[in-house]
């Protein structure tokens, strides 16, 4: 399988606290990969190293043949950081055809698309000072997806989503992974991590596990994922 | 810098500023009542007021674009826009000139409305043409436009970013000539007084309350000004890093 993004020992310091202990991963193009871990575990920081707004300590991130941050990429790569970044004093539509003009031939009808795939097609014209977390959470996605990226970054996506809305999102990643979109979803919860095709554990700023979630349950003997994750975890210490 | 993408961030900032009414009715309004006080403080001395008036004309679209901006740039930065736009095609240029166009647009708007009624209601007199006096005007609040884009790299806070303000408008303010003719003042006083960007504003609003045609000196301080704004803008988006830990 091609590789899109190719992770090489990388270390990163946030002030005199070392985040990323030299991780090394490779992510396989037009795939779901999960990264998993608990919070503080180093999974933004890594998220910000591949878009290239992170500060690198040593190491190297190659994602689709270019340096990280490259120019070249900023025009296929979309990103969903953790917290909703969209403009609370613009409306969920003037924010998103915002984010389209910056890209080359994109219309404002595009940006409409985006909206609506996010289920935000009734809130158009609200503030998006004035909408709930989660609907603020999905008018932030949609300004990531308008630019339909080959490289998708998503920091929790799901947080404080419905069920339903849920089960739609991740229906939309696998549909975009079909058709060639490398996306890379972060969570906090083991129960979304079934629906990748790749997982990444990580804790404390370490790879533990990189495999698919079936080839993980079986080395650790489980069916379960959580149970994976402890079973992996513990096995590192008495190690 | 790509001109589609400064047009659209120059329209996106306008229109934040649209859905906030307050906001735009304080830019309008606030210029306006203060120059108002200053009429009926000088009631009796309306030549004072012609002196006075004629530099918070300049002054007062500084301060104000100086404030809204380091604010605004800082909301770009606290709540994660920034980040996301810095992995879009978006140049830093495109960012800071769209802020200096849109604010500059602001601007021009509050340095009419205050220009108009200081003339025609409040009397104010001067030699040259109401029109240089608005020109100088957008200019300055141009100014504080990009000295707010700089300065906001330098505060984490909407505490700290405040804490400017007495820093660079303040100093600016009391060295300019308004309160001591630069020529009364030591020369220390004089020489810090020339190095600051607001000293060529004030002194070209002084040309042209005194004299009805546009002077050399009125044009050189205005080329000061412009220039001051350019490099503002060039030492914003050096301190405007990509990268961040």
């Amino acid at each position: 399988m091609e590789t899109a993004i190719e992770v090489r020992d990388l270390v990163i310091e946030r002030g005199k606290r070392r985040v990323l202990h030299g991780l090394s991963c490779t992510i396989p193009a037009g795939s779901v990969t999960g990264l998993l871990g608990p919070s503080g575990s180093g999974k933004t920081t890594l998220m910000r190293a591949l878009v290239g707004v992170q500060v690198v300590k040593s190491g190297s991130v190659t994602v689709l043949g270019e340096p990280a941050g490259s120019k070249a990429l900023r025009h296929q790569i979309g990103y969903l950081t953790q917290a909703p970044s969209v403009y609370a004093d613009l409306t969920v539509r003037e924010n998103a055809r915002y984010f389209a003009s910056l890209y080359k031939g994109l219309s404002p009808a595009d940006a409409d698309t985006a909206v609506e795939r996010v289920g935000l097609g009734d809130a158009t014209k609200q503030l998006v000072g004035s909408l709930s977390g989660g609907q603020k959470a999905r008018a932030s996605l949609a300004c990531a997806l308008v630019s339909r990226p080959t490289v998708l970054i998503l920091d929790e996506p799901t947080v404080g989503q419905d069920p339903v809305l849920r089960d739609d999102l991740w229906q939309q990643f696998r549909a975009m992974a079909a058709a060639g979109t490398t996306v890379l979803v972060s969570s906090h919860v083991m129960d979304e991590a079934g629906r990748c095709d790749r997982l990444l554990l990580i804790r404390e700023g370490r790879l533990i596990a990189d495999d698919t979630p079936d080839a993980i349950r079986a080395a650790t003997g489980t069916t379960d994922l959580e149970d994976a994750f402890l079973h992996l975890i513990r096995a590192k210490e008495t190690s | 810098m790509n001109p589609r993408i400064l047009a659209s961030t120059t329209r996106r900032i306008l229109t934040q500023l649209r859905h906030d009414r307050r906001t735009v009715a304080l830019l309008l309004v606030v210029p306006v009542l203060l120059l108002a006080l200053l009429y009926f403080m000088y009631k009796d001395i309306p030549v004072l007021f012609d002196h006075i008036g004629l530099i918070m004309l300049g002054i007062f679209p500084f301060v104000i674009m100086f404030l809204i901006t380091s604010i605004a740039m800082l909301r770009e930065r606290t709540n994660g826009t920034l980040e996301r736009l810095l992995t879009t095609p978006m140049g830093k240029l495109d960012l800071l000139f769209g802020y200096g166009i849109a604010f500059g647009v602001a601007a021009a708007i509050q340095a009419s409305v205050a220009a108009g009624v200081a003339y025609w209601l409040l009397d104010l007199d001067t030699a040259g043409s109401p029109g240089l006096v608005i020109a100088i005007a957008i200019a300055n609040a141009v100014l504080g436009v990009a000295l707010g884009l700089f300065c906001s790299a330098f505060a984490r806070t909407e505490f700290q970013a405040v804490q400017f303000m007495p820093v660079v408008v303040v100093t600016q303010i009391l060295l300019c000539g308004l309160f001591v003719a630069r020529d009364q003042m030591a020369g220390w006083l004089q020489a810090i007084s020339r190095a600051l960007p607001m000293t060529y504003a004030v002194e070209a609003l002084q040309e042209v309350g005194v004299h009805a045609e546009a002077t050399t000196r009125l044009w050189r301080d205005f080329g000061i000004v412009a220039g001051c704004v350019v490099v503002a803008l060039v030492l914003a988006a050096a301190t405007l890093r990509r990268r961040t830990t």
